[in-house]
């Protein structure tokens, strides 16, 4: 086929140097907590108009991959997710790097989304039209079951606190419902304020949670903010290699649920990563390490998040109907550039296709290089940077990113207040992550209970509309393992003998 | 340079407000300096694209940039009830939406009233339209309506939001018609047709833009608009087949209040000028939108008369009594 003729289309000089601007830029605005993905595409968007077609999607590609890559430094080295589908990194990236291993993390992160990455785009290559079918059976009640497996992992997440993890998580849920509900159109919980009118944006509510609670440690301690180990500096790439090949299985296994989670337009990268992270850690036969700087949790999330670039064009691309925010803009790019989805992509404009395809190959292969070095120019600097100036200079970053989500200054007042909330609870055993778990489930289990609903009360039946479909049933039957495994562990340890202790997910001082 | 760029777009918004203060200038030479050009959506949406095809026709007659930005929430609420503390110089436009600006704010506080926003221009719409997936067993309208004559509320029809556009349209069939479906709200246009696609539904309020986007996948039963669109010259408009609807989502450009009167019929000029550019309503025409001029000295009349129409359906719908 003429398959090596696109690939060598995107291997073009201009086109690789579009590449190459674009993997970088994105991943140095994804590792700025608040400026996301969607953002850095979308501020691309008016300058590729000039553009070839082709380069225009080789850069905003690479952008893309570069952007969900880069949230994971921001994750790892100050515990703040930079996009929802970099949560799970803070679990173990940031005990990491506490201890003095953030070039490790950093490095295991880098291998781990280019894994991701190619598993992703490969599947868009040679699978998309039939795993775009797959997306079109993901109804309603579907995405309500998927949502409650979801905050199911709540349970294996939080082991030892099962019951502040889902009060969190309850909070969480209730922190959804603020602001216009899609379905209904009622203001909910607004208390007449014009702040609350949006409702809680969670990027926001995620540089909150996370990223507050560090800073005010961060002052309130006079300890350095990361340890360092002076012998061992810098990219650390045989020992990350090491981890990796240790970790392949997981690797493989992450990649493929980044992959598949993606194509449900409905899900996003934030389920994908803690869905890989969670069946890492079941599987793993270390799993009470997981948590506290397992690097084998890193190479999961990162893995998945990655994946999920190539999975979520497959719906984007095949159908029409974008798997991710990112891709709606890609979307409304390729419509203005006068492009059509759907099967046209893949004959008529088969060449951009495939030249667009090949490019995300090339951004992904790209990260290896770039990313190593970016990331450890990131590390360095915060590293050598003094707490005097780090804090001031994270402050001002999280009110610039969240006032630049969606240019609103009640976001900024929202990030603030769940950030001194956050940094409260935390002192009482709540963590960040199943509230905000609560906070990105919610609205997709209330907007599919309630379409389930109406479509059960027209069709007749209720029963048959929850309960009917084969895959309803089997969202069930694993939200219902997932629930009970951590009991059934429990006690299986306890007839053992040894008591599990606490296993905090998340240290945050 | 791509961060600053970024930087710059994130903080322009707020530059906009300061520099608001300083400048009144002349409606001759406006606009010499880039227009902030807010979309009270989230990027991706059929307002941003059709933003993004403005945008660069504003540059050629212009010679300054329209800077595309986006102020979502609350299904454009956040937005709108912004747009007063913006500065009134004619440097900052926003999207501006209907039925949402007349039905969001009626019966509750939302934040904004539909008289704070000074619409200059109404530029084009995308008409409501019943798709049906090719399979479908509903050949015409008419099998849809015998469908729900049968089995009162057994037909189902998705559509984006509630009291929105595919909701109003969905009222209005039902009592034009006579009978009960069920319309059920998703999240956005994606997701409406996502689960026509995906057959969880049987039917979908959309518009002739989701028609254009998914052809190969759907087709459309009816069009609510007075001519038949040139892209489906055999879809028949509900008018041909006796119902009176004509309608779907308008939208146009508002400025805060207080803008000068020149200023906004020169705005009001640019866009009208963008609408008569023949490479420009061939890309609208492709994606399924429908082009409209409304300018300044006839908006008064058109809000009055859609404030008429979308008052009845919302009595219907229950919004206000």
């Amino acid at each position: 086929m003429d398959m090596l003729s696109y690939a060598l289309g995107a291997l073009s000089p201009v086109n690789l140097g579009l590449a190459l601007l674009g993997v970088a830029s994105g991943i140095i605005i994804g590792a700025l907590p608040g400026l996301s993905a969607t953002m850095a595409v979308a501020v691309l968007v008016p300058v590729t108009f000039g553009m070839a077609p082709e380069s225009a999607l080789i850069m905003l590609g690479a952008i893309y991959t570069g952007a969900i890559y880069g949230g994971s430094y921001a994750a790892i080295l100050v515990n703040t997710p930079g996009t929802p589908s970099a949560i799970a990194t803070t679990f173990d990236g940031y005990p990491m790097a506490k201890r003095g291993d953030g070039d490790l993390a950093v490095t295991l992160s880098t291998l781990a989304s280019v894994v991701g990455g190619l598993v992703g785009v490969l599947a868009l290559l040679t699978l998309a039209p039939l795993l775009a079918q797959v997306a079109l059976s993901f109804g309603p009640v579907e995405y309500f079951w998927l949502a409650i497996f979801g905050l199911t992992l709540i349970s294996a997440l939080s082991e030892g606190s099962t019951l502040k993890g889902f009060m969190g998580a309850g909070f969480g849920l209730l922190l959804s419902t603020v602001g216009v509900a899609v379905v209904g159109g009622d203001i909910r919980y607004t208390f007449g304020s014009q702040v609350l009118l949006g409702g809680i944006e969670t990027v926001s509510a995620l540089i909150g949670l996370y990223c507050i609670p560090v800073l005010i440690d961060l002052v309130a301690t006079p300890e350095a903010h990361l340890k360092v180990d002076e012998e061992q500096r810098g990219i650390r790439l045989r020992e990350g290699l090491a981890h990796a090949w240790l970790g392949k299985l997981n690797l493989l296994r992450s990649a493929t649920i980044g992959t598949g989670v993606a194509i449900l337009p409905g899900a996003g990268g934030s389920i994908a990563s803690l869905v890989s992270y969670s069946e890492a850690r079941r599987a793993s036969r270390d799993s009470a390490s997981f948590g506290k700087g397992n690097p084998q949790g890193v190479l999961a999330t990162e893995a998945a998040n990655n994946a999920t670039v190539g999975g979520g064009f497959i719906p984007t691309l095949v159908l029409g109907i974008p798997g991710t925010p990112p891709d709606a803009v890609i979307l409304g790019a390729l419509l203005v550039q006068g492009f059509r989805t759907g099967p046209e992509l893949f004959t008529t404009n088969a060449n951009i296709t495939y030249t667009f395809v090949a490019g995300l190959f090339l951004a992904t292969i790209l990260l290896l290089p770039l990313g190593l070095l970016i990331g450890r120019y990131a590390f360095k600097s915060i590293i050598t940077i003094p707490k005097a100036l780090l804090v001031p200079t994270i402050a001002f970053m999280t009110v610039i990113g969240t006032y630049a989500i969606r240019n609103s200054i009640s976001d900024v007042i929202i990030m603030l207040t769940l950030g001194v909330v956050g940094w409260l609870l935390n002192r009482y055993g709540f963590r960040p992550s199943p509230i905000v778990l609560g906070l990105i489930l919610g609205p997709i289990a209330e907007q599919g209970f309630v379409q389930g609903f109406l479509m059960g009360r027209a069709s007749g039946s209720y029963a048959t509309t929850f309960f009917g479909g084969p895959i309803s049933l089997t969202i069930i039957a694993l939200s219902l393992l997932s629930v009970f495994y951590p009991l059934i562990k429990a006690r299986r340890a306890r007839r053992r003998g040894h008591d599990g202790g606490d296993s905090h997910q998340e240290t945050s001082s | 340079m791509r961060i600053s760029r970024s930087i710059a777009l994130a903080t322009g918004f707020g530059i906009t407000i300061a520099a608001g203060v300083t400048t009144l200038a002349a409606a001759d030479d406006f606009p010499s300096k880039d227009v902030q050009y807010v979309i009270p959506f989230g990027p991706g949406g059929e307002s941003d694209i059709s933003a993004r095809l403005q945008q660069k026709y504003f540059e050629e007659i212009t010679g300054e940039q329209l800077v595309v930005q986006y102020m979502p929430g609350g299904g454009g609420a956040v937005g709108w009830s912004q747009l007063s503390d913006m500065s009134a110089d004619g440097y900052t436009i926003m999207g501006s939406n209907l039925p949402h600006i007349i039905l969001k704010p009626m019966g509750k506080d939302v934040g904004f009233q539909t008289a704070d926003l000074n619409n200059f221009f109404y530029f084009h719409y995308s008409p409501d339209a019943i798709l049906v997936r090719n399979d479908s067993p509903f050949e015409t309208l008419d099998d849809l309506i015998q469908a729900a004559e049968e089995a009162p509320g057994a037909v189902t029809l998705s559509g984006s939001g509630t009291y929105s556009a595919n909701d109003v349209a969905n009222t209005r069939f039902q009592q034009l018609a006579d009978v009960t479906t069920t319309y059920i709200p998703f999240k956005g246009t994606g997701a409406a047709v996502t689960a026509l696609l995906g057959g969880q539904v049987q039917a979908e309020w959309g518009y002739t833009t989701v028609a254009a986007n998914h052809q190969d996948k759907v087709r459309m039963l009816a069009v609510a608009a007075e001519e038949r669109h040139p892209l489906f010259p055999d879809v028949p408009t509900f008018q041909e087949l006796g119902y009176d609807m004509v309608g779907g989502a308008y939208r146009g450009m508002a400025v805060p209040e207080g803008t000068p009167e020149e200023i906004q019929q020169r705005l009001s000029d640019i866009f009208q000028q963008i609408n008569e550019n023949p490479e420009f309503q061939q890309k609208m025409q492709d994606l399924g939108f429908v082009l409209m001029d409304v300018p300044l000295g006839e908006m008064d009349d058109f809000m009055a008369e859609q404030h008429r129409v979308y008052e009845a359906t919302a009595r219907e719908l229950g919004l206000i009594d």
